[in-house]
């Protein structure tokens, strides 16, 4: 089956190898029109006015909330909260409930793989609150392992963070296990989740997460929306985190009463195009299929990871656990920066990323200032692979006789 | 787009006999890129108004090693009035300021580089050590 051609941009630019799908995907045409068909009929602010156009758009609005939350599995629709992107989703955490609810000597326990996003506010938290922030390490599989898992997470933990899926190495994170003895711990897990529900079926309620964060853009919906998932009894109790229109009841002048949930979480007026745009990505997903996609990606990473192991001259950074492994795949050139490497397939219509992928304490604790990165979509193919691996090989033989001195 | 990694920016980029300590040193100035891990120090030693000897210590991409490397080798020998110059004419050259290509010659092998400006992505690995001289010249009220 071919994906490519489902995708406007991959159609008219042939000669591209697009392999940077876990920094952001490409979208699907049914996407690209749900969003211009909403701007060309059905625009207008929602929850504002009362004449027939904004309740329509109010409507297309909240239906899409359902939608999405019937697609993760959620048990009501304001357990959903609109954001800007994932990093605003796990500010919107740190802030309101992080800043609440944690004491000083309490410990917040994140892992080493942590994007900055799911680390930098809790550094910030544990700061202002006199929290420690502890880490959970990495063994030379490029995984957490059990004991590492219930040596972090101990009675004082208040708050455990947590990536589903590495952003750098592509490790799966048993995050419904991590989960079940944060519980029995007493902590509350705040669940990553960005890089695997474009892969994987999340449901929120058989993981038992207590939030969780993703964002429209890594799975093939527009730019500019993120999500939050809480328990609703938990969102209930927080404080809002951006104050203004649209999320209070009663203003005086002195003082406010907010709006119940969702509404109390979405100050200002919200990004109704990518919502609809995202609730038409679900659909896209859907049709397709989970099982399939995950068939089709198990075995193109399978591929990759057969034929890139084949090149001496790389260092590779995954696990060998096949079975843990998504469709991120980090690597080196042995001496060649990968700046050159990155520049250098792109001369070839290759695209990765390369640099510390917003993990600098991870990239440190394993030795490294950057790495390079492919990752991997529906729309990807072998040839993309092959493409790949021959780009490495020229890059390596351009660079070679440098490196033997 | 047209290749950048030539026979010059390779070889300074991965080997450059540049890459050294001098015995003795009239001024320092490290200069770094967050967001790529670039990280160079300069040192220039001077006889008079004129540059005697420069080095540099540093890791990094080929890009911004050979941009050291290339701009150590032309501005030695060089007035700190003509190092200016130069310097000025290059971030210009990689900014696509200059419309008279004439006014290039004075970079020599510097103008290797002309082609970065092709790669946005690129232009602060070409520039850091160009910026990094700026600044120690600045500094030192010179």
């Amino acid at each position: 089956m071919d994906y490519k051609k489902d995708f406007p941009i991959l159609v008219k630019n042939k000669e591209i190898s697009y392999l940077d799908s876990g920094a952001t995907t490409q979208r699907p045409k049914c996407v690209l029109d749900k969003i211009e068909e909403y701007y060309n009929n059905s625009n207008a602010n929602p929850h504002r006015g009362t004449y027939s156009l904004s309740v329509k758009s109010t409507e297309m609005y909240e239906n899409a909330r359902k939608r999405i939350a019937k697609f993760i599995n959620a048990r009501f629709p304001e357990e959903i909260i609109f954001s800007k992107n994932a990093s605003e989703s796990l500010n919107l955490i740190a802030y309101s409930y992080g800043l609440d609810n944690v004491k000083k000597d309490d410990e917040i326990v994140i892992s080493i793989m942590e994007h900055h996003s799911n680390l930098v506010p809790w550094q910030y938290v544990a700061k202002k609150t006199g929290a420690k922030l502890n880490y959970m390490y990495i063994n030379d599989k490029y995984e957490l392992s059990k004991e590492e898992i219930e040596n972090k997470i101990t009675e004082k933990t208040k708050i455990v963070g947590i990536t589903h899926i590495s952003n750098v190495l592509g490790t799966i994170n048993n995050v419904k296990e991590i989960i079940k003895y944060a519980h029995k711990k007493g902590a509350i897990v705040v669940v990553d989740a960005s890089q695997s529900i474009p892969h994987m079926q999340i449901d929120v309620q058989d993981l038992n997460a207590d939030f969780l964060v993703f964002s429209a853009h890594k799975m093939f919906g527009p730019l500019g929306l993120g999500i939050l998932y809480g328990k609703r009894e938990i969102l209930n109790k927080m404080s809002p985190f951006i104050m203004g229109g649209d999320m209070i009841e009663y203003v005086y002048e002195q003082d406010t009463t907010f709006a119940p949930l969702p509404n109390k979480f979405e100050a200002g007026t919200q990004n109704v195009g990518g919502v609809i745009g995202l609730s038409a990505a679900m659909d896209y997903i859907e049709n397709i299929g989970y099982e399939n996609i995950e068939k089709i990606e198990k075995e193109l990473i399978g591929y990759a990871r057969e034929e890139l192991a084949k090149l001496d001259f790389l260092e590779l950074y995954m696990t060998p656990n096949k079975e843990n492994h998504s469709a991120v795949i980090s690597f080196n050139i042995k001496g060649v920066h990968p700046h050159d490497v990155a520049s250098m397939l792109d001369l070839d219509g290759v695209c990765i990323r390369s640099g510390n992928h917003c993990a600098q304490p991870l990239l440190k604790y394993m030795g490294l200032d950057s790495t390079c990165r492919a990752s991997f979509s529906i729309y990807n193919t072998k040839e993309d692979v092959d493409k790949l691996v021959q780009g490495l090989k020229k890059v390596y033989n351009m660079f070679e006789k440098y490196l033997s001195n | 787009m047209d290749n950048i990694y030539d026979e010059i920016i390779m070889e300074h980029g991965m080997n450059s006999y540049n890459k050294r300590k001098l015995d003795k040193c009239d001024f320092c100035e490290k200069g770094h890129n967050p967001n790529c891990g670039d990280d160079i120090t300069i040192e220039v030693k001077l006889n008079g108004d004129i540059i005697e000897d420069m080095a540099f210590s540093g890791y990094g991409c080929a890009i911004s090693q050979s941009s050291t490397s290339v701009m150590i080798d032309v501005l030695r020998g060089k007035t700190i009035a003509e190092a200016k110059e130069i310097i000025k004419t290059f971030i210009e050259m990689i900014k696509r300021e200059i419309t008279d290509e004439k006014e290039l010659e004075k970079l020599e092998d510097a103008i290797a580089f002309k082609n970065v400006s092709n790669m946005p992505a690129r232009v602060k690995c070409a520039l850091l050590a160009w910026h990094t001289m700026e600044d120690l010249l600045k500094k030192n009220g010179k």
